[in-house]
């Protein structure tokens, strides 16, 4: 039975709802200006308050234009699901809550404007943001300049919390090391003895950070592979065919991507069209959120990953009620299934509401001020659709990390994991204070033999 | 329109900027943001006296924000970082304009582009430098020597951004009245007129070129002290694109004409995005649109317009 989704609640209208008198020319511009300045005065009061809100405003910064958009608008709607089943359920404390979404499509410097928006004009309780690394990296030291808790939901640099300090950003999913780690550590374990490797991975920050990671890696926990190729096409890029020539020429065991989106359904199927997939193991550590566009164009005995332990068909979920149940409802509302950006944006929602249920229980029941929710984030350990999440002291999330290896069934038109390894966080993720670069460097190749079993796909 | 009146209405326009951003704190930031991109659009202006457009003006904007974001590290003084931004800027504007000036119109607008994507590269692939499309972020800056609460900063910046642009505002007025002003008609009506008359149209043109850069880098520079994050999409054709948008909202007419339309553009684009999140670009456009059909001459003609017609009714 699915719960009756109540429509969301209308944006707010700024400079609607204005009177005027007698329509000259001047009037009307003189009323426009009026309503531009009431909308923004409303924010003037905005202070940190310790009394009960009539609602919890939430702004969400998401890509809802631009190429990152296929995580941003399913992170939309897994939002709007979630707290429309949350203000059903009674919203947090009694109090309902509300989402305002802001566009991360135009850039860093609207985005900064945005958050001040939201912070001062719109007086909302908690932000959430980012997709965009670049956004994160920017609004954290925001969030401590301006006092208002936020989470970091989906961006992936680990140089957040590494190079920096702060009270009110918190992670509520895990970053690139664990991420692309767990990965390496699948592939040492899988084919161990594979003796070539070539990359191909978009030509910007995460194509070259995440790179670095599993280079690193691999010179630890296996040295003496060869490099065949590091090849970067261009971020958006829909033709690969001078990068798939030379990855047939050149024969590597291996090629590694960690392209995501448009670039890498092209790049999958032009592989396959070209019969790649046949001569080399691919690992594709964000294949996850590609699945259900690619098809059958990726064929079974590749490596691939979801940024997290985020699969719909997890072997082990803590509540396969809870998955079963998301799943289900997202599919029946956007008709489609959830990927990994519905996850961390599910964890973004669990995170805030255990944490204001910390905060209250904190205080007796009272309303906690912005200063007291943010030091309920600390150290807080939340439920995941699939696991559970703990906030580090530092701020960064430790969140479980599942890879497998693509099989096609009957039952989906799609590629579905098997022999899937779910990775504890604290096993792959640098320690607090540790760079990733430098924690990666002490790996030993002991390692994989301690990884977990691999569970095989049930239908 | 005469000179007294110019003033007014100069002083008359920062008061409302200040106005605002006093009334309405969140838009302290994105009037320092309009004015930083109105600077450099007012070099555009400048070059479309020429007759000429250049697609790729954002380069300077962004030489001087990476400037501003690498030597903050060393001297985080705003009042020493600012000048030393704005004068590499309109250094490499001399290098670069050396070769572009000798090229009009679609060629001269296209090598522009060419060069500031060059740059957009640089700052993209040069990755263990600039940390790529992730981009840099800047320690906070003194102001003559002081070290400012984040409010303060805040309002430092603005008045600093409003005192540029009456600066350069009334520089431009007084350019585009001289001599070397009247020559750039020259050039978009017949250049071949102007050689006769002994006059290099190419050194008339570097001399707005280097002026453009050299203000480019004053609101890039300001633009890097607000956000205090830099990427390389401030190079990206994109933010060209939107100074030569910004410039024909505004209207060329006029040295008001590029603050008007910074202002407006981005007063539009925070309140399209506040009021539909994913359709506001569609609102953008509709407006551009509006202009370019409605109103050729800008905001400011417009205005304008609309002043005459009280006056002889």
């Amino acid at each position: 039975m699915v719960a009756k989704i109540v429509a969301p609640p209308a944006l707010s209208q700024p400079g609607s709802g204005h009177v005027l008198g007698p329509v000259t020319r001047r009037a009307a511009l003189l009323g426009a200006m009026g309503g531009v300045g009431s909308l923004a005065l409303a924010g003037r009061s905005a202070q940190a308050q310790a009394s009960k809100p009539a609602e919890i405003k939430v702004g969400i910064a998401t890509f809802l234009s631009g190429p990152s958009s296929v995580f941003g608008v399913p992170g939309r709607q897994a939002a709007e699901m979630l707290f429309d089943e949350l203000n059903e359920a009674g919203g947090i404390g009694g109090v309902k809550v509300r989402p305002i979404f802001v566009d991360e499509g135009p850039g860093v410097d609207h985005f900064v404007g945005e958050y001040r928006r939201l912070v001062q004009s719109e007086n909302v309780n908690l932000i959430f943001a980012g997709i965009s690394s670049a956004d994160c990296l920017a609004c954290a030291p925001l969030s401590d300049e301006m006092k208002r808790p936020t989470l970091l939901w989906d961006c992936g640099t680990q140089r957040i919390f590494e190079d920096g300090k702060y009270e009110y950003a918190f992670r509520t999913q895990a970053n690139a090391t664990p991420e692309v780690l767990s990965a390496l550590l699948y592939l040492l374990r899988a084919k161990p003895d594979f003796r070539s490797i070539a990359v191909v991975n978009q030509d910007y920050a995460w194509g070259r950070d995440s790179w670095d990671i599993f280079r690193t890696g691999l010179q630890a926990l296996k040295p003496g592979v060869r490099v065949a190729a590091e090849l970067f096409p261009r971020f958006g890029a829909t033709d690969f065919s001078t990068e798939i020539t030379r990855l047939l020429a050149l024969r590597p065991d291996v090629v590694l991507s960690t392209t995501w989106g448009g670039d890498l359904d092209a790049f999958i199927r032009q592989s396959f069209d070209r019969k790649l997939f046949e001569r080399s193991t691919f690992v594709l550590p964000l294949a996850e959120s590609s699945l259900e566009r690619v098809g059958k164009s990726l064929p079974a005995g590749h490596i691939i990953g979801a940024r997290g332990d985020h699969w719909f068909l997890h072997p082990s979920p803590r509540d396969p009620a809870l998955l079963a149940r998301f799943t289900e409802n997202y599919r029946k509302r956007f008709n489609t299934y959830p990927i990994y950006s519905t996850h961390h944006m599910a964890q973004a929602v669990f995170a805030m509401k255990a944490a204001y249920e910390k905060a209250i229980a904190a205080k007796g029941g009272a309303w906690p001020t912005d200063a007291e929710l943010a030091a309920a984030f600390k150290g807080l350990e939340f439920p995941s659709l699939t696991g559970s999440v703990r906030i580090r002291e530092d701020g960064q999330g430790l969140e479980d990390q599942l890879i497998g290896t693509t099989l096609h069934t009957d039952k989906y038109p799609f590629a579905v994991m098997t022999d899937m390894v779910v990775f504890p966080a604290a096993s792959v993720t640098a320690p607090v204070g540790q760079k990733s670069l430098d924690w990666l460097k002490t790996l030993k190749p002991d390692m994989v033999q301690a990884l977990p079993q691999p569970v095989a796909y049930k239908p | 329109m005469s000179r007294s009146t110019e003033i007014l209405l100069a002083l008359i326009g920062a008061a409302l900027v200040l106005a605002l951003a006093w009334a309405v704190p969140w838009l302290r930031f994105v009037m320092t943001i309009a004015l930083a991109k109105g600077l450099a659009v007012l070099g555009i202006l400048l070059l479309l006296r020429a007759g000429q457009v250049s697609f790729g003006h954002a380069l300077y904007l962004a030489f001087a924000a990476y400037a501003v974001a690498f030597g903050a590290s060393v001297v985080p003084e705003t009042l020493v970082l600012l000048p030393l931004a704005a004068l590499g800027a309109a250094l490499l504007g001399l290098v670069v304009g050396l070769f572009v000036v000798r090229y009009r119109e679609i060629f001269f607008g296209m090598l522009n582009l060419a060069l500031s994507m060059v740059f957009y590269s640089v700052l993209e692939k040069f990755y263990a430098i600039t940390h790529g499309t992730d981009g840099i972020r800047l320690p906070p800056t003194t102001f003559a020597g002081q070290t400012l609460s984040n409010e303060a900063q805040g309002w430092a910046m603005l008045v600093l951004a409003l005192l540029l642009s009456l600066g350069f505002g009334a520089l431009i007025r007084a350019y585009l009245a001289s001599p070397m002003g009247q020559a750039l008609a020259g050039i978009k009506t017949r250049e071949t007129r102007l050689e006769f008359m002994g006059i290099s149209g190419r050194r008339v043109l570097l001399a707005a070129y280097v002026l453009s850069a050299l203000m480019a880098g004053c609101g890039g520079a300001v633009l890097a002290m607000t956000t205090r994050h830099v990427t390389p999409a401030l190079a990206y054709w994109t933010a060209s694109g939107e100074l030569v948008f910004i410039a024909i909202l505004g209207g060329a007419g006029s040295v008001f004409g590029p603050f008007l339309g910074a202002v407006a553009y981005e007063l539009t684009r925070v309140y399209a995005a506040a009021l539909v999140a994913d359709a506001w670009q569609m609102i953008l456009g509709l407006v551009l649109l509006l202009v370019i059909l409605f109103a050729p001459g800008g905001l400011w003609g417009m205005g304008r317009a609309l002043l005459a017609r009280r006056r002889s009714a």
